[in-house]
């Protein structure tokens, strides 16, 4: 009798522990983001950095007791990812595997344009929200997916900003020769880079392509013609570090080398001589000067951490300087948390319509999509800046934002005219 | 135009001795025991990745690297003629196909589970020559130079050493050979280990000037198998030649028309050649 007596003390005092501890007015949701990550293959350099950036986001939120939804609603995130070996194939195999067997309920995509083409693809079809970093090609937004949105700058804007740049370092400046990467992102930034130098009045000397995957550049660099003003083009790190590498060993002569993706990498100094004044553009830098002030005085909404506080975290948490590619992962995170709590809800079709109207700023910079059925999802906010490769007085290598004028930190410099 | 002329035929042929080092690897193997080796890709493959580490975890100077990496490579051929060639050389030519095939498909696979499939670079650079209107990085002119003594040292080993003269015996008749009490297992063994260790060379300095995948031998195994053809197969000086020429050509074609017509040409060459001159330019063994 007398131990019948301890047990319902012990089950009561247990029953009311349970029910103690359980927050019984806030209900606890989780969230799961779907991704596939090139850890291995040709883009693995920049793929890596994405998704350090995007599971530093993951952690935080999490950390931070997650992303709170006006109903009081808790709702934690868990990543699920696959290597997709930098393979189209394979994106589309794991997406589909992401949100069958894996329930994602948001999908982010993999870097580069390729690869988020493919996965838009799978997250159209199967009515899931799929946020793109590192994927820069304009095309993937002008198929009419409803449900893919673009953190990057897009393609067509990537270098033209150089040509800008050009004009004012050297008004007499007038050949400009093309040499790109024949993927569909490097093909959208050329296209759009030889239009808009046309429309300025610069002469085309050259405007060929490479296979991707290609190691010899002496063929092209040959037929670039002599008293060229600048060299643009490239494509993703491998074949662009190689680019500059042998426009280097060929003795190339030209005011500017402006080349794609590759150059705002720190890996790119270990070119050495090689990388000294090249030329890059870059979605976001350590050094950019987006700040809460700024956007207020803009009459913008700021989201999330300053560019100070996810530099020291991510430079904490990764044990690397964040590049862009870095930031790109933590951004495409951080917008889908931001239209959740907005919306109130984890379902596709009102998040969809918090994305839709979304103009804000954040540590990467001002947001915006296009939210007309032409242009679905494109970024039309965010805007590139340039860096440029230079020696300090001691002679090492530093990235140096030297456009536009506003974000700029020091001076640009001649690539090499002797 | 003269100086790009120029200049694009100085790279073309320089990197065509190279090519020609590889060819000259598959050509012998072919000569003496009509096997073509599939897994010629992936060896040259294999040859970069052993000059990258012992470059890299070795402290190695690339050039002296390539001498083990030689070493390496006669024994691997060893091992392959063993494991996969052998027992199968007296099938059809189908049998030998499809065994060598395996091997690629074998080396593929583990060197993708080793190495992956990101890009490796040999970080290592001896400056540029400029001469007139033409500036050549000093890695491809070594690697020329490299290929040009390999070469040469197959020559004199193939006429001037007794192994060497076993082997032309062998590839001549067999038959004939054995009858002469030339140990022709062991001779064929020999030319096979001999055939991948040019491969391995010549992987080993095309890894001094370009970044490489475990995957970068297969362009140019098909660049072998068309020097092959032109130079003639199962002769190794048709090979080199064959190399030079489609060297020179790589650097020529580009002068006239936009790069990715390189392949076009090469393989309607290739086409032509078969068609009407299938002993290759300077004939067959």
């Amino acid at each position: 009798m007398k131990s019948k007596g301890v047990c319902l003390v012990a089950g009561l005092a247990i029953l009311g522990l349970i029910l103690g501890l359980s927050p019984l007015g806030a209900a606890e949701k989780k969230v799961v983001i779907g991704f596939t990550a090139s850890q291995t293959g040709k883009l693995n350099v920049e793929g890596m950095r994405q998704v350090n950036g995007l599971n530093l986001w993951v952690d935080q939120v999490n950390a931070k007791g997650g992303a709170k939804l006006p109903d009081g609603t808790v709702v934690k995130f868990e990543a699920k990812f696959y290597d997709d070996e930098s393979k189209k194939e394979r994106v589309q195999e794991l997406y589909t595997r992401l949100i069958n067997q894996d329930k994602a309920d948001f999908l982010i995509s993999p870097y580069s344009s390729g690869l988020a083409d493919a996965a838009a693809v799978i997250s159209q079809q199967n009515n899931r929200i799929l946020i793109t970093a590192g994927a820069a090609s304009d095309s993937t937004y002008k198929k009419g997916f409803s449900l893919v949105f673009q953190t990057y700058t897009p393609a067509s804007r990537y270098l033209t900003g150089a040509i800008d740049l050009l004009a004012k370092m050297d008004p007499q400046a007038k050949k400009v020769a093309i040499i790109n990467e024949k993927d569909k992102f490097s093909t959208d930034v050329v296209n759009a880079l030889k239009a808009y130098a046309t429309d300025k009045g610069y002469q085309v000397v050259l405007f060929e392509g490479y296979e991707p995957g290609a190691t010899d550049f002496a063929p092209f660099i040959n037929k670039i013609p002599a008293g060229v003003d600048a060299v643009m083009g490239g494509g993703h790190f491998a074949d662009t570090s190689t680019f500059a590498k042998q426009l280097f060993e060929k003795g190339m002569k030209a005011k500017m080398v402006a080349l794609l993706v590759a150059p705002p990498e720190d890996k790119f100094a270990e070119l050495g001589e090689a990388a000294n004044g090249v030329i890059g553009p870059s979605q976001w830098e350590p050094q950019a000067k987006y700040s809460p002030e700024a956007a207020k005085a803009e009459g913008k909404e700021w989201y999330g951490p300053t560019v100070k506080e996810f530099t020291e975290t991510y430079r904490a948490k990764a044990k690397e300087e964040p590049t862009y590619h870095s930031a790109g992962g933590y951004v495409a995170g951080l917008l889908l948390q931001k239209a959740i709590e907005q919306s109130g809800a984890t379902d596709t079709a009102k998040v969809k319509e918090v994305l839709d109207a979304l103009d804000i700023y954040t540590f990467y910079g001002r947001v915006k999509f296009d939210a007309t059925p032409k242009n679905h999802g494109l970024q039309l906010g965010h805007d590139m800046i340039y860096i440029q490769w230079q020696k300090d007085a001691q002679g090492k290598l530093f990235k140096q934002v030297v456009w536009p004028e506003a974000s700029k930190t020091g001076e640009v410099a001649p690539y090499r005219t002797k | 135009m003269l100086g790009q002329l120029l200049s694009s035929l100085t790279d073309g042929l320089l990197l065509g001795f190279v090519y020609g080092l590889a060819a000259v690897g598959l050509s012998l193997i072919w000569g003496v025991m009509t096997v073509i080796n599939l897994a010629h890709g992936p060896v040259i493959a294999l040859g970069m990745f052993g000059t990258y580490l012992l470059f890299l975890k070795g402290g190695c100077n690339p050039y002296l690297a390539l001498l083990a990496v030689a070493g390496m490579g006669l024994v691997f051929g060893f091992l392959i003629y063993g494991v996969a060639v052998h027992r199968v050389l007296n099938a059809p030519h189908l049998s030998t196909l499809l065994a060598t095939f395996a091997v690629n498909m074998i080396l593929i696979g583990v060197g993708t589970a080793v190495f992956t499939t990101s890009p490796h670079n040999i970080d290592f650079s001896l400056g540029s020559l400029e001469v007139g209107p033409i500036t050549v990085p000093a890695t491809r002119l070594v690697a020329a130079l490299g290929a040009i003594l390999f070469t040469a040292a197959l020559y004199l080993f193939l006429y001037f050493t007794r192994p060497g003269k076993a082997i032309r015996a062998v590839a001549n008749n067999r038959k004939a050979a054995e009858l002469m009490g030339i140990p022709s297992a062991w001779i064929l063994a020999l030319s096979f280990g001999l055939g991948t260790m040019l491969a391995a060379v010549a992987g080993g300095l095309i890894s001094t000037f370009f970044p490489f995948t475990i995957l970068s031998g297969g362009p140019y195994e098909l660049k072998s198998f068309v020097i092959c053809v032109l130079g003639g197969l199962g002769n190794p000086l048709g090979a080199l030649i064959g190399g030079l020429l489609l060297g020179g050509l790589e650097g020529l074609i580009p002068t006239f028309m936009p790069v990715s017509w390189v392949p076009v040409v090469e393989f309607g060459l290739f086409i032509l050649v078969l068609l009407f001159k299938p002993s290759g330019l300077l004939g067959a063994k």
